[in-house]
């Protein structure tokens, strides 16, 4: 397996979009903490701008990595090793190279400018962002055979959380304004990688106040020790479980 | 070897592979033949575990290939379109090759020194030609010196001095008592080469035969017509 992943990694150190998205993570986030005075505003607009870009590069960039070495799969299929370990390699090598970009580009700026912990929070996140994103491309890619759908495929799931899910909380927020929901909203919540890590980081921020009740209630229970244990654990269900199902099916996959 | 029972496959509603059941056996040569999409290729597949039968099962030297993976270290196979990574040249898919197979120190190499692919091992895969890159497949095959060659349409695309350099390659590796599956459309130039005959239609084995067995029974020496006169 290693000898896999030491290829994976290579082939995709040497892919130039990588380094085209550290050098526009580290443009973006270097631009934003020199534009603004108070490091707590820059690292809140950072935010925002990495909850947009990390999902949609991480998935866009997977989905077609994996269509464009399907060759290499069918070929090491042939071959003596074990179908979950050339779904692995494929894996790791995405996920640690998308992460190294991550914390590269955006990673050390943020250090400079916030070394403290809500720094590490902004880029813990990140990279959990970009390994969730990963493995649920990978997901949609296993089950579509056609690249085209398979992109189209991941570019909807990076719509649907970044967007979609929102409008739907804010519906249902409306909807059912007259009862008791707080509860229910903060487990919805849960269902969306993305606005986990936006509510740990505004958490973090302080700037929870600004949320109302919803935040007093959201503080309440993510702002302790084992509110943020349980989110970081939801976050790493996210990249677990998608990844575990593609490799299920992978293994029993018609090459 | 390769004992085959009762595997059927469908893609989908296709059922590709009919409750088919066969035994080869180490010092045969087969020829698998049939019409397009009679389900060769997939049989070859799935005998690779590239296809998972679901319903039958394959035994290689009596042991099951299912969830096994170390015997494809026995088979040879050279696919009917080469697909490689496009931004490899041609020496680092060797290389990768021997190195996926690490604890293997000992290649056979003369293919690639027969077909001069040396001199050409900085070339991207992505430029070669189609024969070439047959070649490189070929090369493949016959790297580990396997116990088992498959060969799936091993000289469409080649050059008739390759394909003779090919056909010599097999003779030599047939004299030293291995398996070999060639399946070909072209059946002129699998007539010296093979020793069993296995014809495929619709998912089914029509034919299963040894060559001179055949020759006697329809007083043919051509294969083609042997097909042609065994099939009515």
């Amino acid at each position: 397996m290693m000898r896999i992943t030491k290829y994976v990694l290579t082939d995709i150190l040497r892919n130039k979009t990588l380094i085209v998205y550290t050098l526009l993570l580290f443009l973006l986030s270097f631009s934003v903490f020199s534009l603004e005075d108070n490091p707590t505003k820059g690292v809140l607009s950072i935010l925002n701008l990495l909850l947009i870009i990390v999902p949609l590069i991480s998935s866009i960039f997977t989905t077609i990595y994996i269509y464009n070495s399907s060759e290499f799969i069918e070929l090491l299929v042939s071959q003596p090793v074990k179908r979950s370990s050339i779904w692995m390699s494929i894996y790791f090598g995405l996920a640690s190279s998308l992460s190294l970009a991550f914390i590269i580009g955006a990673g050390i700026v943020t250090l400079i400018y916030q070394p403290d912990s809500t720094g590490f929070f902004l880029i813990l996140s990140g990279v959990l962002l970009s390994l969730i994103f990963c493995s649920i491309a990978m997901l949609t890619s296993v089950y579509n055979r056609d690249k085209a759908k398979g992109i189209g495929a991941s570019i909807l799931t990076w719509l649907y959380f970044s967007l979609l899910f929102d409008g739907i909380l804010v519906f249902l927020l409306f909807q059912f304004s007259d009862y008791p929901i707080e509860k229910a909203m903060m487990t919805l919540s849960m269902l969306n990688p993305i606005d986990l890590a936006r509510i740990l980081i505004l958490l973090k921020l302080d700037v929870s106040a600004l949320m109302g009740y919803t935040g007093a209630l959201f503080r309440s229970f993510f702002g302790n020790a084992s509110g943020q244990t349980i989110s970081f654990l939801v976050l790493a269900i996210w990249f677990l479980l998608p990844f575990l199902i593609s490799l299920r099916k992978f293994k029993h996959k018609d090459l | 070897m390769i004992s085959i029972e009762n595997i059927s496959k469908s893609f989908g509603k296709q059922e590709v592979l009919k409750n088919i059941s066969v035994k080869m056996n180490s010092n045969e040569c087969i020829a698998l033949i049939g019409p397009n999409g009679s389900g060769k290729t997939t049989l070859i597949k799935s005998v690779l575990g590239m296809v998972p039968v679901v319903k039958g099962k394959i035994l290689i030297d009596n042991v099951s290939i299912e969830g096994n993976y170390q015997y494809r270290s026995l088979i040879g196979y050279m696919p009917q379109i080469g697909r490689y990574p496009d931004n490899m040249n041609i020496g680092q898919v060797i290389n990768l090759m021997k190195n996926i197979r690490g604890n293997q120190t000992s290649f056979d190499e003369t293919l690639i020194d027969d077909f001069n692919l040396r001199a050409i091992y900085g070339k991207k895969m992505s430029t070669l030609s189609g024969g070439t890159r047959q070649k490189v497949s070929a090369c493949i095959a016959f790297l580990f010196n396997p116990h088992v060659l498959i060969l799936d349409e091993p000289t469409a695309g080649l050059d008739p001095l390759s394909s003779e350099i090919l056909k010599n390659k097999i003779l030599v590796e047939k004299a030293k008592g291995k398996l070999i599956i060639i399946t070909s459309h072209v059946l002129s130039e699998l007539e010296d080469l093979i020793t069993r005959v296995i014809y495929m239609q619709d998912g089914n084995i029509r034919i299963d035969a040894f060559l001179n067995d055949l020759l006697l029974q329809t007083g043919e020496n051509k294969l083609g017509k042997i097909i042609s006169k065994a099939l009515n």
